[in-house]
């Protein structure tokens, strides 16, 4: 694996290797280890062309976690929000010798771009409304935790699959550990082929609900009201949204996921959000343990860190 | 270049040894005197005097008529950091094409006499070739105002295709009124046809590589619906249309019902469309980005099909010219084109002649005849006969070549068959009996 640009290109051994390892540094941190030396020297840039404080700041914890040099290139009051093409932008993180590049960008396909310009290893931190493989990885770690492993577990995906790159990276990911993934959504807002998406479709929530053992609720932006994919926030709330109703219908074990950040009461209802079967928080402690372990299988070489890091701090 | 009107002074010269496409199986000469073919024939070569005779050698090659390119994008005035009417000109001339129809989407564009006028006269102040302006439309192609049609019609460029495109003329009554209002002078409507509201943010062809790629989608319905609705309007005026770039499978169904009906409507492909599928964008490499986008291979197979059976009558470039930086960046922010007068040839023969699907005879009724015949372009696709004007190509389909973006004469480089290896080669392209290219180089 020399780049993470799409969680499809990820062999199950290889998508499980990224889980055991983010297991094994989140048992480590656990233990008051707070820096590995593996990365030492090592540069990584943040690249964020899109603002997101909470995906920057967790790419950035994981690397320094790491012990690596990290820069923080972002869209604003840096040179990319001046009109900088990422070609050039590209170029720069080049000269600088960055070993990894953690790019956020919305438009689609940006980190494949980036990946044919730079030598380092290029992580896709969120592109468009493609992928974003580490959140699909963190996922799929907190869904482990929770409920062990994935082979067979019922994972229902309800939102706005056509322009959500979470969907995307979930959907190929979770299929290939073995899940069974349901997507639900309106018609409008479910790709054209999706028939052909290694999962299965609907468009009641209810009648999926019973049958999950893991909800995944995707934000729902707001400016999908203006390309008339449904007619207001209320119904699209009243027709797909989770409330404590269409809660109670899930099995005792199930939990309730989000990607963050939450629309509460258009796509979940805050008792919802903030019921111990949500995972919300944890998703947000799991992802420095997930994208630690990316960084580390990218840039740290053949050498096992895990095996002999020494204590820090 | 000089300019081809001192062919009274041009020497008499013979094309030795050439196999004319639909001609008969030996080898012919081909004299050219004034810049008209003088005689034909596998003994026309004693007809020619014998003092001041140049002699082209043609043996193994295959002599077509000039080719007609009824879509291209030259850029001037405006974008001439991409393109200019001379540096486009000598692209085409080394594709072949002794003529070839300028689009109106320049800056300013091309709405107007003078704008029309100004192209025509660069075009035919750098000789290459010839260079047909096409009027917009609209008013700047904001497809709000008919454009002084009339006034382009009547200019010196004797304007007679007319497109906005680049957009689609959406308004249907607009539409109908530029249907009817150009049949006064001969003149015919080339609609882009694109459903503007069905192809907000499209990036590529709507199906399982976009929904994979997460680019939007540009259904073909957006295309189809718009030939349908304008193939309806064409019959029920009575005028002639024309149909882009189609490039679906759909489209060609609308159009043979539509040809079968008795619609005057006539289209064109392009060679990428014939070629290249909409996979080609999990590279997210914008090179393969245009408009229409590339689609299926199920299209491309009823395309290829379509062109064999004559439902499309033409092929076309739409060459379409972007300085590096504009296709160097994200695939949503690239410039939709493709560069394809160099390759155009190739890729017909490639697509439509090594398989089978089209003889050479058929190649220059697709690629010279019928684009003459749509435009209206006095003096071009013509036969290879006596007394015809002497707009020659010469083709070697017996070679190949590796395609090299910085080795093209068009200025820019943004050909999707980068690196690909390509069948037959241009050897020389004479109008009206001068060589504009000769051993492929421009003269
Ligand atoms: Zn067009």
């Amino acid at each position: 694996m020399r780049h993470l640009l799409s969680a499809g290109d990820l062999s199950y051994d290889e998508a499980t290797q990224v889980l055991d390892t983010a297991k094994e540094l989140s048992q480590l941190s656990g233990h008051s280890v707070k820096k590995f030396p593996t990365l030492r020297g090592r540069t990584v840039v943040n690249l964020f062309y899109e603002d997101s404080t909470r995906t920057r700041t967790s790419f950035e914890l994981a690397a320094k976690r790491l012990s690596a040099d990290v820069i923080n290139f972002s869209a604003k009051g840096s040179s990319v929000s001046k009109g900088e093409s990422l070609k050039d932008s590209a170029l720069t993180l080049q000269a600088m010798g960055a070993d990894g590049v953690v790019i956020r960008h919305s438009a689609s396909g940006a980190a494949h771009r980036l990946a044919t310009w730079v030598d380092g290893a290029v992580v896709n931190g969120g592109d468009g409304t493609h992928e974003h493989p580490t959140q699909a990885l963190l996922d799929a770690f907190t869904i482990r935790e929770r409920m062990g492993d994935l082979a067979g577990l019922r994972v229902t995906i309800v939102g706005d699959v056509l322009h959500s790159r979470v969907a995307r990276s979930n959907v190929l990911l979770l299929h290939t550990l073995g899940a069974e993934v349901t997507l639900v959504a309106p018609p409008t807002l479910v790709p054209v082929s999706v028939h052909t998406w290694p999962c299965a479709v609907s468009y009641r929530i209810e009648d999926v609900l019973p049958k999950s053992d893991v909800v995944m609720m995707l934000r729902v932006q707001a400016e999908r009201m203006k390309g008339e994919f449904f007619p207001t926030a209320r119904e699209y709330s009243r027709r797909y949204g989770l409330d404590r109703e269409r809660f109670a219908r899930l099995p005792a074990d199930a939990i309730v996921m989000h990607p963050g950040p939450m629309v509460r009461g258009m796509e979940i209802s805050a008792e919802v959000a903030d019921s111990p079967r949500s995972t919300v928080t944890e998703q947000v402690t799991n992802g420095l343990s997930v994208r630690m372990a990316v960084l580390y299988l990218l840039l740290g070489g053949s050498e096992s860190a895990i095996g002999n890091q020494e204590a820090q701090g | 270049m000089t300019q081809t009107s001192t062919a009274e002074n041009a020497p008499v010269r013979v094309i030795r040894g050439a196999r004319i496409a639909g001609g008969p199986e030996e080898t012919s000469d081909i004299v050219i005197r004034d810049g008209v073919i003088a005689a034909v024939g596998s003994d026309a070569r004693a007809q020619a005097d014998a003092g001041g005779v140049e002699v082209i050698d043609a043996t193994g090659l295959l002599a077509l008529p000039g080719l007609v390119d009824l879509h291209t994008h030259l850029r001037e005035p405006g974008r001439e950091d991409a393109e200019t009417v001379a540096t486009g000109a000598r692209a085409a001339a080394v594709g072949g094409y002794t003529a070839v129809h300028a689009m109106a989407n320049t800056d300013p564009v091309a709405d107007s006499a003078g704008v029309v006028e100004q192209v025509w006269r660069l075009g035919h102040d750098a000789g290459y070739c010839d260079v047909r302006p096409v009027g917009a439309v609209t008013r700047g192609l904001r497809g709000q105002q008919l454009a002084e049609l009339g006034a382009m019609a009547d200019s010196v460029a004797g304007v007679r295709v007319f497109s906005d495109d680049g957009v689609c003329v959406s308004d249907a009554l607009l539409m109908r009124r530029a249907l009817e209002y150009v049949k006064a002078f001969g003149g015919v409507i080339a609609q882009h046809a694109q459903e503007p509201r069905l192809t907000e943010g499209a990036q590529m062809n709507e199906g399982v590589v976009s929904d994979r790629l997460g680019l939007g989608g540009w259904p073909a319905v957006a295309e189809e619906a718009i030939i349908a609705r304008d193939c309806l309007l064409a019959e029920h005026v009575g005028s002639r249309l024309h149909i882009c770039h189609v490039s679906t499978s759909g489209s060609v169904q609308i159009i043979r019902w539509a040809k079968d009906r008795g619609c005057d409507v006539t289209a064109e492909v392009t060679p990428h469309h014939l070629l290249l599928t909409d996979d080609l964008a999990e590279s997210y490499d914008p090179v393969f980005k245009v408009n229409p986008p590339l689609r299926t291979t199920e299209d491309v197979t009823a395309l290829r099909q379509a062109l064999a059976d004559g439902t499309i009558d033409s092929v076309a470039t739409d060459h379409a010219p972007h300085p590096v930086e504009a296709k160097e960046t994200e695939w949503s922010n690239a410039a939709m084109g493709m560069v394809g007068l160099e390759s155009a040839l190739s890729v017909v023969q490639h697509t439509m002649v090594d398989n089978g699907l089209l003889d050479w005879s058929g190649v220059a009724d697709r690629m010279s005849f019928a684009p003459a015949r749509i435009g209206r372009v006095r003096g071009h696709g013509r036969p290879i006969a006596p007394g015809e004007p002497a707009n020659i190509t010469l083709y070697d389909a017996g070679t190949t070549r590796d395609i090299d973006p910085a080795a093209l004469v068009s200025k820019s480089g943004n050909t999707p068959y980068r690196s690909m290896r390509l069948p037959g080669r241009v050897v020389a392209t004479l109008l009206r009996g001068t060589p504009t290219v000769l051993d492929g180089k421009v003269q």
